[in-house]
């Protein structure tokens, strides 16, 4: 349970980084560390202690394996964060490009 | 069956032979998404036929049964949705042909708006709760990309805000995936839906409930949530706006929201008669703070944004009721809106082809230059006010029904009465840009994309007065999935 609730406190540090930080790469990262609870939080759901591969093999069949189902969310999780991240930080790159600044309070053309 | 894979199989295919193509003929991606997106509503309307009867179509991949494998689940609900996006994505990608004039790597423009219908034909199909999330993240993506589309400065300010609150909502709906999957130890919509049954009404099932909700509701942009949107709509290139206001939203959000609160979680207005109070609530905030907000608007698209957020209200406001009429009354709202505000879209986008010019006291006149467009916008305009025959009235009609025979009379009242507010800030556009007299020069929009608007104002003429087929066959089938509740449960795990 305690490790369950560390990956949510996690998940919510990531958020107030995104919230309350003013320069856009630290929300980036806050984004990064929401993504990561999540993806320990899975990692940990399928986790077993003292159990094996879930590999099956004609002379063995293991009864006592890790759940591989949260893995394979995981990995494709990532493949997610990784695009979604890029797109970020190549959005954090224009925005320079175009406001001269990282501070969010700066960028304020739209109103209304 | 085999069209439940090809409406994700062929714009994935597309948007992937557009790059390559499009580097040997430039006129490719057009050609190549319009005829896509054609055959996607072909596809579409062979999907209503094939529903009527049946009550699920199951489409198990690689033959696995259904707890175990993924499933495309397409129930008549699905099949309304799916008809919807077709019907919407093959006008904007019929107008963008003429409109990305004005762009320069039209290429990705088009690989973008495929991948886009790819996301949002996965969502409405999709059986499975992790690739629901899958697809609701390829479709947000290329979204953000689209919105930021011309890269100048407000638009990437823009992309920023929507980047920002969708990635926040993704990664809290991720969340609940992965305590979902915690406690039930399955994906399959359906068999978590049975799982539910047993822990009903437990702290944990409302707390998911929560966190589905609050991240439903950001991509609808209900109101507490609703900031993004009126920057985000208006800076896309009109025919994305025209995509993301007519059904982009309603897919992220109202379909999502709609087949979790029936069909996953059971729940109806009888057993739970707080919770839909709390979405009648939701619905009649945003349909009263966003309406009052768009009178005072001065940007044309922008003005359209903060209607869409009213409008959405009001699809929210109906599923709260939830007798039969009350949901049948947003189903059809999906349709009725999607199709009107993607036209009024298009015709802000075919004013700014022309003009080069969104604020609205600046234009003027343009009724008599451009006749098409005006007309367009305004049955458009009347259709979203809810004036017969066209078919927005059929849908406000249902939802007050639906709030009388539950007893609530003065939110019939609000609901109608607020058409007065509608009314208000699309006469605010008239006036300044139709009617006005002010000698802005103009002459009226390309071929194309008349083409466009004024095949989306035969649709809205001719299904409302086909009012009556299209209940039959469409909006009631669909209501009846919604209202079938956790019998979803039976058809696609009973059937194995």
């Amino acid at each position: 349970m305690l490790i369950f609730i560390s990956c949510i406190i996690l998940f919510l540090i990531g958020l107030y980084a995104v919230v309350a930080k003013r320069n856009l790469l630290k929300i980036a990262i806050g984004f990064c560390i929401m993504e990561y609870a999540v993806n320990m939080l899975f990692a940990l759901i399928g986790f077993k202690s003292g159990a094996i591969d879930p590999v099956i093999t004609k002379v063995d069949m293991p009864h006592n394996f890790v759940d591989p189902l949260p893995q394979a969310l995981v990995l494709t999780a990532i493949v997610i964060g990784v695009g979604t991240t890029a797109l970020f930080l190549s959005f954090i790159v224009r925005i320079y490009e175009k406001f001269k600044t990282l501070d969010v309070s700066e960028i304020k053309k739209l109103k209304g | 069956m085999i069209f439940l894979p090809l409406l994700i199989a062929l714009p994935l295919f597309s948007a992937f032979v557009i790059p390559l193509l499009s580097k040997l003929w430039k006129p490719f991606a057009p050609v190549i998404g319009n005829i896509t997106t054609f055959v996607l509503f072909i596809f579409s309307l062979y999907g209503i036929a094939a529903i009527q009867g049946f009550p699920m179509l199951v489409y198990k991949f690689g033959n696995w049964p259904p707890p175990i494998g993924i499933i495309f689940s397409f129930d008549a609900f699905s099949a309304f949705m799916v008809f919807v996006i077709s019907i919407i994505v093959f006008s904007g990608a019929l107008f963008a042909t003429k409109y990305l004039n004005h762009y320069t790597g039209q290429w990705k423009f088009w690989t973008l708006y495929m991948l886009l219908t790819t996301g949002l034909m996965g969502i409405s199909v999709t059986g499975d709760l992790f690739n629901m999330f899958v697809w609701i993240e390829i479709s947000a993506i290329a979204s953000y990309a689209l919105v930021s589309f011309g890269i100048e400065a407000e638009e990437l300010e823009a992309s920023l805000k929507y980047m920002v609150m969708g990635e926040i909502a993704g990664m809290t709906l991720l969340l609940a995936i992965a305590l979902i999957y915690a406690k039930t130890s399955t994906l399959n919509l359906a068999d978590i839906a049975l799982s539910f049954q047993t822990i009903q009404y437990s702290k944990f099932y409302w707390s998911i409930l929560a966190l589905l909700l609050f991240a439903f509701s950001v991509k609808a942009a209900l109101v507490p949530f609703h900031f993004w949107l009126p920057d985000a709509h208006p800076a896309a290139p009109a025919p994305i706006s025209s995509l993301l206001s007519g059904v982009f939203i309603k897919v992220l959000g109202v379909y999502t929201s709609a087949r979790f609160i029936f069909n996953i979680f059971g729940l109806t207005r009888e057993n739970a008669p707080f919770f839909f109070n709390i979405l009648v609530g939701i619905g009649l905030l945003s349909i009263v703070y966003a309406g009052i907000t768009a009178l005072s608007q001065k940007d044309y698209k922008r003005l359209l944004g903060f209607s869409t957020i009213s409008q959405v209200g009001y699809i929210m406001l109906g599923l709260g009721i939830g007798n039969f009429y009350g949901i049948a009354g947003a189903v059809l709202y999906i349709l009725a809106h999607g199709i009107s505000k993607a036209l009024l879209f298009l015709t802000s986008g075919s004013v700014v082809y022309v003009t080069g010019e969104r604020n609205i006291e600046k234009l003027g006149g343009l009724g008599e230059s451009m006749p098409t467009t005006a007309w367009s916008f305004r049955f458009g305009a009347l259709s979203l006010i809810g004036l017969p025959p066209l078919i927005g009235f059929f849908a406000k009609f249902l939802i007050a029904l639906g709030a009388i025979k539950q007893g609530f009379l003065w939110l019939a009242i609000v609901a109608i009465g607020f058409s007065g507010v509608t009314l208000g800030y699309l006469l605010k556009i008239e006036n300044n840009v139709y009617l006005k007299k002010n000698g802005v020069e103009a002459k009226e929009a390309p071929f194309l994309m008349r083409v466009a608007m004024v095949f989306l104002v035969i649709l809205l003429l001719v299904l409302g007065i086909g009012y009556k087929p299209l209940m039959d066959f469409v909006i009631q089938p669909a209501t009846d999935a919604l209202l079938r509740g956790t019998e979803y449960i039976n058809l696609i795990l009973g059937g194995i």
